[in-house]
């Protein structure tokens, strides 16, 4: 479910393929089929499904899945949304694959993939109300190529891969604290977030940490080959803007404690439901 | 982000800070009044450069966590009734109110929208000419003018549906109320930017005066909180009390000349209750008489009971100064952001929360 159905940088088919696809691949896998199925509500305009529907033909294609099988389901008017879709993939594990909370060691260094918080504030964008002018798109993509072509390169080197939607980088961090039983320590001068994106999370009183990514991945890696996944993945697709924000420490188990860029040091927490904007 | 990043320059802010260190000989309290403060002060991990002697203390100005219990349930009471659209902004929505927050109301059916300016309300109240629309009206005097200026345009507009649900404080009787409680210690103030912008210094002359402490009109950036700090620092240690103005690029002494215009043409000063520390004579705004048909309160007939607060919360003392989060003994525990005792907890402007997401154990 996403609200509006249609943002700047891709719809809501594209967004369901490649969430899906992407989870598959956080695992350690090649995502190949997938179950697509639509709960459309009465009212739906054929050129608007029709619109989805290319922007999920599109999005497989480029992610080399094949959508398998799927259900559409039509309820009446005001008992829906526009439109639900809901997404199932299988892929199959990476030989060189070995990832998970077990495999994180003190020392490690964590890699973000690119600018954060794009795809909240772009969306954040458009709804009612706030309608700030901007170019800003959302971060939508597949990153399973890029994924896997590290995977490929680096095998059990990448300890672990998430990507962090909805409750952002600080989530991913805090689960990554919370289920190794280390410490992770970030840097907040390391973490690149567009000027506009960071204007908005200022006038809305957003952290930009804990705002949505749709097409960004956090990867712990061995920290002596963490220099050289790190111009890897910087020569790769969505990897450009790649770098390490950051590391796994002994200290303070399980708490995430971010450097701030004046030279303070504070705690970053999970959040309790999402973020609401400040009243000044 | 020009004019923004200026203010965060690491190198400026251990300038500010090793003055500090060097200045501060003697224990000094500092309340910063401001949650906007509070919160910068933490997310840029401030505290932990200050020294041992300059203790900061989170004063009462988030405006979520001083709304009384009994106008949450008023505003949840509204957004219940048929044919009502409750606006608000966003972070009032998750703020418990004695049964339910407005949060809990929307997931139930109630029609309430969190908007980000009180004119969408009245734009909502135009569109919507069958239904009556609510805008729960809170905030320092910093909300004020946007919210009087809502009800001037929907009276200018004719627009009869639309009326608001007033709960305004200011901070000048709040400053004094904390100077009045025995048990504060308090030394100097870094008084809201933010509210100083609209109304001006002038209120804080006779304060400073009559309590004999130095007030530093504050910006909200590393920069501007380091500097207000050093300015309260060096008049403390100089045993002075003054007036200064830190926030000059942008306070004008005389505030904006406009938005008191709003003020004054829609608001007048009124006894107000504020969430754990009680009615402070003369410290909020209501509507004027002239234009009580747009009061949500006195338009519909309200329930005026009052649930007791719990008894576990210290807000009270944490609002005015007396006590830190971490003395709570249900902080973290019985109270948390997901299940808050108190407002504190809720707001991230409130010291219980910042002190929950951020800050390090003592």
């Amino acid at each position: 479910m996403i609200s509006p159905i249609f943002f700047p940088g891709g719809n809501i088919g594209e967004l369901a393929v490649n969430g899906t696809v992407n989870d598959v691949a956080m695992c350690g896998a090649r995502p190949r089929y997938l179950s697509l199925s639509f709960i459309l509500e009465e009212g739906l305009t054929m050129q608007a499904f029709w619109d989805i529907l290319v922007g999920i033909k599109f999005a497989a294609e480029k992610a080399g899945v094949q959508i398998v099988t799927g259900d559409t389901k039509v309820v009446e008017r005001g008992k829906g949304d526009k439109i639900f879709i809901n997404t199932t993939g299988i892929g199959q594990m990476h030989p060189k694959a070995s990832i998970g909370m077990d495999k994180i060691k003190p020392g490690d260094k964590i890699i973000c993939s690119g600018y954060i918080a794009t795809h909240g504030i772009a969306i954040m964008s458009l709804r009612e109300g706030l309608e700030f002018e901007t170019t800003l798109e959302s971060d939508t993509a597949c990153l399973n190529h890029t994924i896997l072509a590290l995977i490929d390169q680096f095998g059990s080197d990448i300890r672990l891969l998430r990507d962090p939607t909805r409750g952002g980088v600080a989530t991913v961090l805090n689960e990554i604290a919370r289920d190794s039983h280390h410490g992770v320590e970030i840097q907040q001068a390391q973490f690149k977030v567009m000027e506009e994106v960071e204007g908005a999370c200022e006038l809305l009183g957003l952290d930009p940490l804990y705002v949505a990514n749709e097409g960004v991945f956090m990867a712990v890696v061995d920290p002596n080959s963490a220099e050289t996944v790190l111009s890897a993945l910087q020569k790769l697709e969505y990897g450009q803007h790649a770098s390490i924000i950051g590391e796994v420490v002994e200290a303070h188990p399980r708490q995430v404690i971010l450097h701030s860029k004046v030279g303070g040091r504070r705690v970053v927490n999970m959040l309790t439901g999402e973020q609401l904007p400040r009243i000044c | 982000m020009k004019h923004l990043t200026e203010y965060r320059d690491p190198h400026l802010v251990e300038q500010y800070a090793t003055e500090i260190r060097h200045l501060a000989t003697r224990p000094w309290n500092i309340m910063e009044v401001c949650g906007g403060q509070t919160h910068s002060l933490v997310k840029n991990g401030i505290l932990q450069l200050l020294p041992p002697e300059v203790n900061m203390v989170h004063g009462p100005g988030c405006p979520v966590c001083v709304t009384p219990l009994h106008m949450i349930d008023k505003a949840i009471w509204l957004a219940e009734q048929p044919n009502m659209i409750l606006c608000s902004f966003g972070d009032m929505l998750r703020v418990p109110g004695s049964r339910k927050s407005l949060l809990e109301a929307k997931a139930a059916g109630a029609d309430v929208r969190i908007l980000y300016s009180p004119l969408e309300a009245v734009k909502v109240a135009k569109d919507n000419p069958n239904k009556e629309v609510v805008f729960f009206a809170v905030g320092f005097e910093t909300t004020a003018p946007a919210n009087g200026m809502s009800v001037l345009h929907a009276h200018q507009l004719g627009v009869k549906n639309y009326s608001i649900l007033t709960s305004h404080v200011l901070v000048p009787p709040a400053i004094e109320a904390v100077m009045n409680d025995p048990e504060a210690r308090i030394n100097a103030f870094l008084a809201a930017g933010h509210v100083c912008t609209i109304m001006g210094i002038d209120e804080y002359f006779p304060i400073a005066e009559q309590y004999k402490i130095p007030i530093v009109v504050t910006g909200f950036e590393p920069v501007d909180l380091l500097q207000g700090i050093l300015m309260a620092v060096r008049q403390l240690e100089k045993g002075e009390h003054r007036v200064e103005n830190q926030y000059s690029r942008v306070v004008r002494p005389g505030g904006n000349p406009a938005a008191r215009n709003i003020i004054d043409r829609a608001f007048q000063v009124t006894d107000r209750e504020w969430r754990g520390i009680g009615t402070i004579p003369m410290s909020g705004w209501e509507l004027n008489d002239d234009l009580s048909g747009y009061d949500a309160n006195r338009k519909f007939n309200v329930p005026q009971e009052k649930a007791p607060e719990s008894t576990e919360c210290i807000a009270g003392q944490v609002l005015k100064g007396i006590k830190k989060p971490f003395d709570c003994p249900q902080f973290g525990k019985k109270c948390t952001p997901s299940n808050p005792l108190g407002a504190p907890m809720v707001s991230s402007e409130g010291a219980c929360a910042a002190y929950y997401y951020m800050r390090f154990e003592n």
